[in-house]
């Protein structure tokens, strides 16, 4: 694991008209290591993702990736991240090849055919890679999401919510994913408020609550009983 | 090379999409159609009276296809949140917006070909020596009035009145445009040839050059909003 934090995150404030979702968020991601942001609906996860992905501004506080701030430098930052986020980026009218391609060309991504077939194959749509993504369930347009981040193999992951909507298989898949990315020094960012397969990937489980990083712990310091009672007591907190 | 590339790409992914849902299509050539009857109706067969209103009844169906169809350039990217990858696309974003107009440009004039012809046939007009310069017009005219409403599509994407906001933003900026383009169009129909209508064509390339630039140097801070 690299020692330097590639993701930092200094006393962020983010206030939406007069509430403040974030208020004064502190969180260090280094290389190769995975993080799983929990925290109940509300918590601000979502917004700390956003604001790290340069889609929103801090009220206050500084953001960085790989020492480029997300407000001065938003086009260095982009060029370094991956987004899965809520929407799946998807249009229903194309192929899932013309998605990927599409991404891929408007990304600036010298990627060929090949790539893109790849891509495809190495998140199980290789057969539905002609179908139209209309036909596709949530879990496939999921699916396809993630195919899009890898073609662009970035330093650094943003997930929000990588496990929602996918199948047992597909979860499995996608845990290998993530460790694969580990293991090529990107540090992954994930925010979730579930407790399932998330937590095998992250080295560190920082939770949410009342705008403020309430917990932040290996994750092998905790059992899962631990980690579904303190994130109870810190949700029930930011309520 | 890769900003001609990201215009393209956009442009093409466009097309598809409306090639494949023909959502705006559909409803542009069915209102084109209703605009037609109702004038066949109100204007009837007195051609004095058709003469005179006919350019501003052409163009008055024109602009309000556009209406419809600029205002839903960027309905299809908020599907799914593509707005935000469009957001994050690393470069820069005005090949985005030429790839939007590229796109909006190709739709309006498939439905003004259509118009167009419908007019003649509905009307009885022989466009015969006028339809050259016509057609320099309508490209004219179209450019100018895709070029800002691509711009104000993307400014009124997010807005929740947008419906009622982007016509109000773009009929007034329109003004050049459409008076360019009316009274042209009416010394075209009158057999005056392209020459005698210079001015107003002058007037058209200077209004389309002021809004081609002006939006694509402003394109990328109405991105980020």
């Amino acid at each position: 694991m690299n020692l330097d934090p590639i993701i930092r995150v200094t006393d962020v404030r983010k206030v939406f008209g007069l509430v403040p979702v974030l208020d004064g968020v502190t969180l260090e991601v280094r290389g190769g290591e995975a993080v799983a942001l929990l925290g109940a609906n509300g918590a601000g996860k979502t917004t700390l993702l956003k604001i790290l992905a340069t889609l929103l501004r801090p009220t206050r506080g500084t953001a960085s990736v790989a020492g480029h701030d997300v407000v001065r430098e938003p086009e260095a930052v982009r060029a370094l991240i991956g987004v899965v986020a809520h929407g799946a980026w998807v249009y229903d009218d194309l192929t899932a090849r013309e998605n990927l391609t599409f991404w891929a060309t408007l990304g600036g991504l010298a990627t060929g055919p090949d790539d893109v077939a790849a891509a495809l194959a190495g998140v199980g749509l290789e057969r539905a890679a002609d179908a139209r993504v209309r036909t596709f369930s949530a879990g496939m347009k999921r699916r396809l999401s993630l195919a899009r981040v890898m073609l662009g193999r970035p330093r650094v992951l943003l997930l929000d919510e990588p496990f929602a909507g996918l199948d047992q298989r597909a979860r499995k898949w996608l845990e290998g994913r993530l460790e694969a990315f580990k293991a090529a020094g990107a540090a992954l960012l994930m925010a979730t408020h579930s407790f399932g397969r998330e937590l095998g990937v992250a080295d560190r489980l920082a939770v949410l609550a009342g705008g403020r990083i309430a917990l932040d712990t290996a994750r092998g310091a905790l059992g899962p009983d631990d980690v579904q009672r303190l994130y109870a007591a810190h949700a029930e907190e930011s309520l | 090379m890769s900003y001609a590339r990201r215009a393209l790409a956009v442009a093409w992914k466009d097309l598809a999409v409306e090639r494949r849902s023909k959502e705006t299509l559909n409803a542009l050539v069915f209102f084109s159609l209703l605009l037609l009857f109702v004038f066949q109706f109100t204007l009837g067969g007195d051609r004095e009276r058709l003469a005179a209103v006919l350019p501003g009844v052409l163009w008055l169906g024109f602009v309000l296809s556009a209406l419809l169809a600029l205002g839903r350039t960027f309905l299809v990217e908020r599907e799914h949140d593509c707005w935000e990858g469009l957001l994050l696309a690393p470069g820069d974003k005005s090949a985005i917006y030429l790839g939007k107009l590229a796109g909006n440009l190709a739709l309006m004039l498939v439905v003004e070909a259509l118009v167009l012809g419908l007019f003649v046939v509905f009307f009885d007009i022989d466009l015969g020596r006028a339809l050259p310069g016509l057609l320099v017009v309508v490209a004219l005219g179209t450019l100018g009035l895709a070029s800002v409403g691509t711009l104000f599509a993307a400014m009124t994407a997010n807005v929740r009145a947008r419906e009622l906001l982007f016509p109000v933003l773009l009929l007034p900026v329109q003004v050049p445009i459409l008076l360019a383009t009316v009274k042209a169009t009416e010394a075209l129909l009158l057999g005056e040839p392209l020459g005698a209508v210079a001015h107003w064509v002058k007037l058209l390339v200077a209004a389309d050059t002021v809004y081609l630039v002006v939006s694509l140097l402003t394109f990328d801070v109405v991105l980020e909003g």
